[in-house]
């Protein structure tokens, strides 16, 4: 009852939309429930990125700490959103803070677990694959458009 | 509405009534100049005396009497002596000058309103007509982006705004420090927050041209038609009536077919380098 | 029109007609020879015109030479258009006063002395209606201009000797004068003497040649005429290619690697802007008595060859040469039908000679063509 709540869930966010609830299946089995009170940390730089976080609820803030300028927050994220890439790749550490703005409700999918099923179904690997991608392309364009920091002034 | 030519192309004396500043380099100023009629999107030649002139958008409600609004932000010599006029000192205006958005014609569809930096300042007396006739309207979002919170524009009218029901109103800044806790992150990524049918919207789009070249590209992938996409361009502009050559844009004159221009036909245009 | 019966001036009748516009209030203007070419200025009878001369042009080349005859209009086009009579070089649009009661604005009164231009030739003509479009006929009339232009008596004279720069028949604005003119000239030799068959164009200019001594041109003088003109449209010195083509073609070659070989030769000088006789664009300068208590707001020539044309807090949106000379070209031959409804060039060949490299738009045009990406795509 509990695995058929999540594999709902899962379907259900937009991250997966429109995909088959077999796949929807699978990714429950790597998965939990898990909320996070306002301030609470959904991961701190440096620790094992074990895990990425479908957020259902609630808002998400990535920030890094700086000695000469303290917190810069970067991005934030809201419900219907990702949080958590580190675990994709080696060395499989975060690189940043995650810390929720307010209560957050989100399922939390194991790394090691879905790469493992990734390999075993490359069917479903390839269409995991997508859907990280469109989302990182995304997430890189937006970052692009950040850096170029276009409306101050210019001298 | 039709104004003398020779009221368009020589200014008259206004008034500068009140003036507040918004951020570090940008000001408000409320201009007495008798009644005078313009349409969202349109512009004014402001003349700082013996200095110059530059064109500003008109920022106030279209709806309503009372003094001109133009937000300045001061980078050249003539906006920064615009910017210290004082109440009841004397500025030459003439105007309005330039298209309209589209707001009357969007009657029935979902209008995405998207603003980055001091893009806000021409969309805003769109933002008060389409709120003053709320109903004649679908969804209506109101999406802002800016630099930092410290660069926001109208702070207070926007979080009027954002107490309202029937219209979804989101801020998000590039860079935050954790004093902030709106969105961070670039405007483009509130547009799929947004909700929106994208057979029927149209989408109001002002900000830095790069901003509008990649909001344009998150719309298009959000499923909004080109041709209901509008952007309001800017170029370096001496006369505001079609004749000194300055503002063209490739086959267009910005004072005379913009500033808002539909997203379609100026595509072509926006990737040619140096245009 | 072929059939119209011309009639016929003397060098005297010229002379008379020089008086005549003189004595009804014109300030008259023509060719004359000045700092060794034919520049327009103010003329005061006929020892003014450049009787005898004429001009050799070439790419980046212009030199007066004396003719082996007397002929009154026996060039082309010199440095100067008529544009610099009718949209002033420098134009005072308002002035400002700050007094106790506050600050007044006053418009600058329209000028009142009319011209009469003697000499102007087809594609000049083109050229003076092309600024029309521009500052007359959109939303907001340029009253400077417009005061000018209204008033202003035009004598047309007919190329019969074009220059090796010229390409008006290219570009369907010359040699002869179809309209836009009071009274036109066409000048023929006849029995070792000077004649001008006239066309009236207007009734200010019926009005005129019946104050004049003419007569009736007999069919050999006409048949003259029409001959001179027909040659000169055999003997122009360049040709545009396939001008009804070219706003296409430079639409679609915006990206073309020629732009950057031209930029290279380009000194981004402006002298193409200042000669060209359609070129209108303009920027403002305000200047402030030293106690701030004045100031006048004035209009000059602008060109787009400079870096501040384009100007856009913080930096120049053309700030590379091939950007500028591709924005000027475009401009010309391409966007201004786009802006205006007309071409922006009329084929005077003033920007071919009087550029300091001898950069040809007719041969950056061939170049373009003969290597027109949509083309060769077509062909491949």
């Amino acid at each position: 009852m509990e695995i058929r709540g999540l594999d709902r869930l899962i379907c259900e966010h937009p991250f997966f939309a429109g995909m088959s609830l077999d796949y929807c299946d699978l990714i429950g089995g790597c998965a939990r429930n898990v909320r996070f009170d306002t301030g609470r940390y959904l991961f701190r730089e440096g620790e094992p990125a074990n895990e990425f976080f479908l957020i259902r609820h609630g808002r998400v803030a990535l920030e890094l700490t700086a000695p000469e300028r303290g917190s810069i927050r970067f991005l934030t994220l809201n419900a219907g959103e990702i949080a958590g890439v580190s675990w994709l790749v080696p060395p499989y550490r975060w690189l940043y803070d995650a810390q929720a703005l307010e209560l957050t409700r989100a399922v939390s999918i194991d790394g090691a677990c879905l790469r493992q099923k990734a390999e075993e179904n490359h069917d479903f690997g390839y269409e995991m694959m997508k859907r990280f991608m469109t989302m990182l392309v995304q997430r890189l364009h937006a970052a692009q458009l950040q850096i170029l920091d276009v409306y101050g002034a210019r001298a | 509405m039709a104004r003398v030519p020779e009221a368009a192309s020589v200014p008259i004396v206004a008034r500068v009534r009140a003036r507040r500043r918004e951020t570090h380099d940008t000001w408000t100023l409320s201009i007495e100049a008798g009644e005078f009629a313009f349409e969202p999107g349109q512009f004014n030649m402001l003349y700082a005396f013996g200095i110059g002139e530059i064109p500003v958008s008109l920022s106030g409600d279209p709806g309503a009497p009372g003094p001109l609004i133009h937000t300045v932000r001061a980078v050249g010599s003539a906006s920064q002596a615009i910017t210290r006029l004082r109440p009841g000192d004397p500025i030459g205006l003439r105007g309005p000058f330039g298209t309209a958005w589209p707001v009357d014609e969007s009657t029935g569809s979902d209008v995405l309103v998207i603003g980055g930096g001091l893009g806000l300042a021409p969309l805003r007396p769109a933002i008060y007509r389409l709120l003053a006739e709320r109903d004649r309207y679908g969804q209506i979002a109101v999406l802002y982006g800016t630099r930092s919170p410290a660069d926001i524009l109208y702070r207070r009218e926007i979080e009027r705004w954002r107490r309202r029901l029937d219209t979804a109103v989101e801020v998000t800044v590039d860079h935050a420090d954790a004093g902030w806790h709106g969105h961070v992150g670039v405007v483009t990524r509130l547009i799929d927050r947004a909700a929106f049918d994208p057979d029927h919207a149209v989408a109001l789009v002002c900000g830095p041209e790069i901003m509008m070249r990649f909001a344009a590209n998150t719309l298009q992938a959000a499923a909004i038609a080109p041709e209901r996409i509008y952007v309001a361009m800017e170029r370096n502009m001496k006369c505001a009536i079609g004749q000194c050559g300055h503002c063209q844009f490739g086959p267009t004159l910005v004072c005379r077919d913009g500033a808002v221009m539909r997203y379609d036909r100026v595509r072509p245009l926006l990737t040619v380098r140096e245009l | 029109m072929a059939t119209r019966q011309h009639s016929i001036l003397t060098i005297d009748g010229v002379a008379a007609l020089l008086d005549a516009l003189r004595r009804r209030g014109y300030r008259v203007i023509g060719p004359t020879v000045r700092d060794q070419a034919i520049v327009y200025d103010d003329i005061t009878s006929l020892a003014d015109l450049p009787r005898g001369w004429t001009d050799e042009q070439g790419a980046g080349r212009y030199r007066l030479a004396r003719r082996d005859d007397d002929a009154v209009f026996g060039f082309a086009v010199g440095p100067h258009s008529w544009k610099k009579f009718l949209h002033s070089p420098a134009q005072r649009l308002w002035r400002t006063e700050r007094s106790a009661d506050g600050v007044r604005i006053i418009a600058e009164p329209v000028s009142a002395k009319p011209l009469a231009f003697v000499g102007v030739r087809s594609c000049e003509l083109h050229a003076i209606a092309i600024q029309d479009r521009v500052l007359l006929e959109g939303a907001y009339p340029d009253q400077h201009y417009r005061a000018r232009r209204e008033a202003a008596f035009l004598v047309a004279v007919n190329c019969t000797e074009p220059g090796g720069t010229c390409f008006c028949a290219s570009m369907n604005t010359g040699p002869k004068a179809l309209g836009g003119y009071d009274l036109a000239l066409t000048e023929i030799a006849a029995e070792g003497e000077r004649r001008f068959a006239v066309d009236v164009g207007s009734a200010a200019g019926s009005g005129l040649l019946a104050e004049l001594p003419h007569r009736a041109a007999t069919p050999g003088e006409t048949a003259a005429a029409e001959a001179a003109i027909a040659g000169a449209t055999g003997r122009m010195g360049r040709a545009m290619p396939d001008a009804d083509e070219v706003p296409a073609l430079l639409r679609r070659n915006l990206d073309h690697p020629r732009w950057e070989e031209v930029a290279d030769r380009c000194l981004t000088c402006g002298n193409c802007t200042m000669v060209c006789p359609t070129c209108f664009c303009t920027t403002v300068e305000d200047v402030a008595s030293l106690d701030g208590s004045a100031s006048e707001h004035v209009q000059h020539w602008d060109s787009c060859f400079t870096m501040d044309f384009s100007y856009l807090h913080g930096g120049s949106v053309r700030a590379s040469p091939r950007s500028r000379y591709r924005q000027w070209m475009t401009h010309k031959l391409s966007t201004w039908w786009d802006q205006f409804g007309t071409s922006g060039c009329v084929g005077c060949g003033r920007c071919i000679s009087w550029c300091p490299v001898g950069i040809d738009i007719t041969e950056e045009v061939a170049a373009i063509r003969g290597s027109d990406s949509a083309a060769r795509g077509r062909e491949g």
